[in-house]
C-alpha cells in the first residue's frame, strides 16, 4: 500500500464517523482452520476524543456519491474531496488493522457511484475477499445499499455479520424535504427482504445443520435527530415500528451536526443535540430492557421527552398511584420500573431476597441509586414518607441533590471569582 | 496480666498459614483446614509477605497438593457452580492485601449452606469478592481492547502491558483463538513475566525486565518494515473519526483512563 492510502483514509474516514453504530456484538463466528479472527462479546479497542466507542474500522468505500441529501456531507453538491479506495487497500487495512488488535473488524459503507447495484457489488467483493481469501473470521458490518438486487444483497448476507439501512429521517415528510430521490419505502424493502431470509435459515438450520449463516447479527438502522424538526414521539414510535416489523436489533439516534448552509437544516455553529439523543437512547433502553412500551413513555400529546431528568424517572412522577413498590414482595417487572433500580440490580434483588428481607444498607451495597430509589420504594426497615409529596415536589428534591453532568457544564453560567 | 489457661488453649488452636502463592496453594490450604479444625487468624504469602509471627498463633505451613486442591474445587463446583470457583480464581488474581483470607471466609459460607450462597448479594463478605471480581474483570477486558501489537521483523506481533492486576492467565484463551495464525507475544513488565504463543500452545515466558531492558525504544528497534506506517494509518484514523463539535474529554478519559495511554500508540 502506498503513503497515498494516507490521504484516501482521513477522507474516507472523516466521511463515515457521522454513522454512530460501533456495535461488534451479537455474532458467534469462530475462528476456523486455524484463520484469523472470531467474533463474541464486542470490544470498544479505543475511544475518540468526543467519547465515542472505536470498534470497527469505519469508513466509505468511496465519497463520491450520484445523491444529493441535505443533510449529508458527501451529498453530491457539495465541493470537498473526494476519493476512493481500492478493493486490496481495505482488505490490507484491515487484516493489519485487525491483527494489530486495533479493531473487531470492519464497518463498511460508500457513497453511490454510478447505481446501486454497481456499489453493493464492490462492497460484497471486499468482504468476499475477506472472508475466502484470508479466511477472515472478525465483525463485518456493511451497508445495505437501497436499490440493489435481491441477488447481491443475499449474498452480502452471506458474509456480512450485520447489515444495515439508514432511514435517516424519520418522518416521510422530513425525508422528502431533505432527500427528495429517497423515500422509506425503498429502505424498507431490503429490511423486509433481510428480516425473512434470517428467520428462514434459522428453519433451515435446525434441519440441515450445515446451513450457512445469514446475517447472524442481525440488522440496524440510524436516524438523524434535531435536522428535520420532527418530535419525540414520532422517532420513538418509528423506532417501535421498525424493531417489532423487522426485527432490528439496534436503532442508532445521531444528533444533527450542522454541515451546510441549507436554509431547510439547522444553521452552522447550532449545538448538536446531545442530552436529547441521551435521552432517546435511554428511552430506546426502556423498550428493549425494562418492557416499557413507547405510548406509555411518550404520544401525541405529550410529544417531547423531558430534558432535565431521564424518562424512566418522568414515567415514575406521572404514575405515582403505582409507587411505592415493596422491594421483598413485588414483581421483577415492578421492581425493573423504579428510578434508580436497573437491571442488573433488579435481578441481584430477586436473588438476595431469598437469603433475608433487605433493608436500605443491603440496597446500597447491591449498587441501587438510592437518591431517586428512596422516593419510590419500600423495604425492611424503611417507610414510604414521600410518596404521597406532589410529584414535581419530587423531581425538585432529586434535582437538587443529583450532580447531573448536563446542569453541571452549563456553558453560560458566569463564574464571578 | 498473664493469660489466663483458658485463653491459651484457645489461642493455641488459632493459626497463621503459609502458602506458596499458587492458586492450588489456596485450596489446598482451604483443605488444610477443613481437616485439622483450624482457626484461622493469618494467611500469608511465602513469596510476598514475610512470616508474621504471633504471640498466640502458631504458625503451619501449607505444602501444595494437587489432589487436596482438587477435592476443594470439585466440592465448590458442586456447591455454588463453576462460574463461582471461577469467581474466587479471579479474586485471587487481584493480589489484594487479605484476599486470601475473604476466599477461605467465602468458602466457608458456601459450604455452610444447604442453598447456593453465591447468589446472596446482601452477605459482607461475598459482596467483598463480588466487588473484586468487577474490578478484575474490567481490567480483564481492558487487557483485550488496548493490546497493541507491534509486529517485529521476525514476524512475532509484539505488545507490552503494565495491568493493575494479573490478568494475563485470564486473556490467555480469548487470544489463542483470536490469533491463532500468528505468532504472538504480550508482556507484563510490571509482574516481569508474558504469555507467548507460537501458532501451537500458549507458554509462559520470562525475560528478566531488569536485564533486557523491554521498553518502547527498544521494541522499535526490531520492528518489522511495514510496521511504522501502519501505525501511523491507525494514528491518522482515529484523529479522523473524531467529531470536534461533539468534543467530551471527561467522557474520553473516563474509557480511556490516562495510566493505559503509554501503551496506546493512537495517544502518543
Amino acid at each position: 500500500m502506498s503513503e497515498r492510502a494516507l490521504e484516501k483514509l482521513a477522507v474516507l474516514a472523516d466521511a463515515a464517523k457521522y454513522d454512530v453504530s460501533c456495535s461488534s456484538s451479537g455474532s458467534d463466528r469462530k475462528n476456523k482452520n486455524k484463520g484469523l479472527g472470531n467474533t463474541g462479546a464486542g470490544i470498544c479497542h479505543t475511544y475518540t476524543e468526543d467519547g465515542r466507542c472505536v470498534s470497527l474500522l469505519k469508513i466509505l468505500l468511496t465519497n463520491y456519491c450520484i445523491y444529493d441529501c441535505a443533510y449529508c456531507v458527501s451529498r453530491r453538491s457539495n465541493d470537498i474531496k473526494r476519493a476512493a479506495f481500492t478493493v486490496q487497500e481495505v482488505v490490507d487495512l484491515t487484516i493489519n488493522f485487525y491483527r494489530r488488535n486495533y479493531i473487531e473488524g470492519l464497518f463498511l459503507s460508500s457513497g453511490i457511484f454510478k447505481d446501486p447495484d454497481y456499489t453493493m457489488e464492490r462492497l460484497v467483493r471486499i468482504a468476499k475477499k475477506l472472508r475466502n481469501e484470508h479466511n477472515f473470521n472478525g465483525y463485518i458490518h456493511l451497508k445495505t445499499i437501497p436499490g440493489a438486487s435481491q441477488e447481491l444483497i443475499y449474498e452480502a448476507g452471506l458474509y456480512a455479520d450485520r447489515l444495515s439501512i439508514n432511514l435517516e429521517i424519520p418522518t416521510t415528510s422530513g425525508l422528502k424535504l431533505l432527500a427528495p430521490e429517497k423515500d422509506h419505502k425503498q429502505m424498507a424493502r431490503p429490511m423486509d427482504y433481510i428480516k425473512n431470509t434470517i428467520i428462514q435459515t434459522k428453519e433451515e438450520k435446525k434441519i440441515i445443520r450445515s446451513t450457512p449463516k445469514f446475517v447472524p447479527a442481525g440488522q440496524s438502522t440510524q436516524m438523524i435527530i434535531g435536522a428535520a424538526k420532527e418530535s419525540d414521539w414520532q422517532i420513538i414510535h418509528a423506532a417501535q415500528h421498525f424493531y417489532k416489523a423487522y426485527h432490528l436489533k439496534r436503532v442508532y439516534y445521531s444528533g444533527y451536526v450542522p454541515i451546510s448552509n441549507d436554509t431547510r437544516l439547522p444553521a452552522l455553529g447550532t449545538a448538536v443535540p446531545m442530552v436529547r439523543e441521551n435521552r432517546l437512547y435511554q428511552t430506546d433502553w426502556l423498550l428493549r430492557f425494562y418492557k416499557f412500551e413507547a405510548s406509555e413513555i411518550l404520544n401525541p400529546t405529550n410529544p417531547l421527552l423531558d430534558l432535565d431528568i431521564d424518562p424512566k424517572l418522568s414515567w415514575a412522577l406521572r404514575n405515582m398511584h403505582q409507587f411505592p413498590v415493596d422491594i421483598n414482595q413485588a414483581s421483577y417487572e415492578m421492581i425493573l420500573r423504579v428510578p434508580g433500580i436497573g437491571v442488573t440490580s433488579a435481578q441481584k434483588i430477586i436473588a438476595a431476597r431469598k437469603f433475608s428481607k433487605l433493608r436500605i444498607v443491603h440496597l446500597e451495597k447491591i449498587g441501587i441509586s438510592l437518591n431517586k430509589a428512596k422516593y419510590f420504594i419500600t423495604c425492611q426497615g424503611y417507610q414510604q414518607q414521600f410518596v404521597h409529596m406532589q410529584a414535581d415536589k419530587i423531581k425538585h428534591y432529586i434535582l437538587s441533590q443529583s450532580a447531573s453532568k448536563y446542569i453541571k457544564c452549563n456553558p453560560q453560567q458566569i463564574q464571578l471569582f | 496480666m498473664q493469660p489466663s489457661a483458658n485463653t491459651i488453649v484457645l489461642a493455641m488452636q488459632h493459626r497463621v498459614l503459609e502458602y506458596d502463592g499458587s492458586w492450588y496453594g489456596l485450596l489446598t490450604l482451604v483443605f488444610e483446614v477443613y481437616e485439622h479444625k483450624y482457626q484461622v487468624s493469618a494467611i500469608v504469602n511465602r513469596l510476598k509477605e514475610e512470616i508474621q509471627s504471633d504471640f498466640f498463633a502458631q504458625n503451619a505451613m501449607v505444602t501444595t497438593n494437587w489432589q487436596k486442591a482438587e477435592r476443594v474445587a470439585k466440592g465448590l463446583k458442586a456447591k455454588v457452580g463453576a462460574g463461582s470457583l471461577e469467581e474466587l480464581y479471579e479474586a485471587y488474581l487481584s493480589e489484594v492485601k487479605g484476599v486470601e483470607m475473604l476466599i477461605l471466609k467465602a468458602i466457608q459460607y458456601y459450604f455452610s449452606m444447604q442453598v447456593a450462597g453465591n447468589k446472596n448479594y446482601a452477605h459482607p463478605q461475598i459482596i467483598e469478592i463480588k466487588k473484586i471480581v468487577k474490578s478484575v474483570s474490567r481490567e480483564r477486558h481492558r487487557m483485550k481492547a488496548f493490546v497493541r501489537f507491534q509486529r517485529l521483523s521476525d514476524d512475532i506481533y509484539f505488545a507490552i502491558v503494565e495491568p493493575d492486576f494479573n490478568v494475563l492467565p485470564l486473556i490467555v484463551k480469548h487470544f489463542k483463538e483470536r490469533y491463532a495464525d500468528q505468532r504472538w507475544i504480550i508482556y507484563d513488565v510490571k509482574r516481569d513475566y508474558g504469555i507467548s504463543y507460537d501458532l501451537c500452545e500458549v507458554n509462559e515466558v520470562v525475560f528478566g525486565a531488569e536485564n533486557t531492558g523491554i521498553d518502547q525504544k527498544n521494541i522499535v528497534t526490531g520492528w518489522h518494515e511495514e510496521e511504522a506506517f501502519y501505525g501511523k494509518l491507525w494514528n491518522l484514523y482515529f484523529k479522523s473519526v473524531n467529531i470536534k463539535e461533539r468534543k467530551n474529554t471527561k467522557l474520553h478519559v473516563q474509557h480511556v483512563p490516562k495510566r493505559y495511554w503509554k501503551y496506546l500508540n493512537e495517544k502518543l
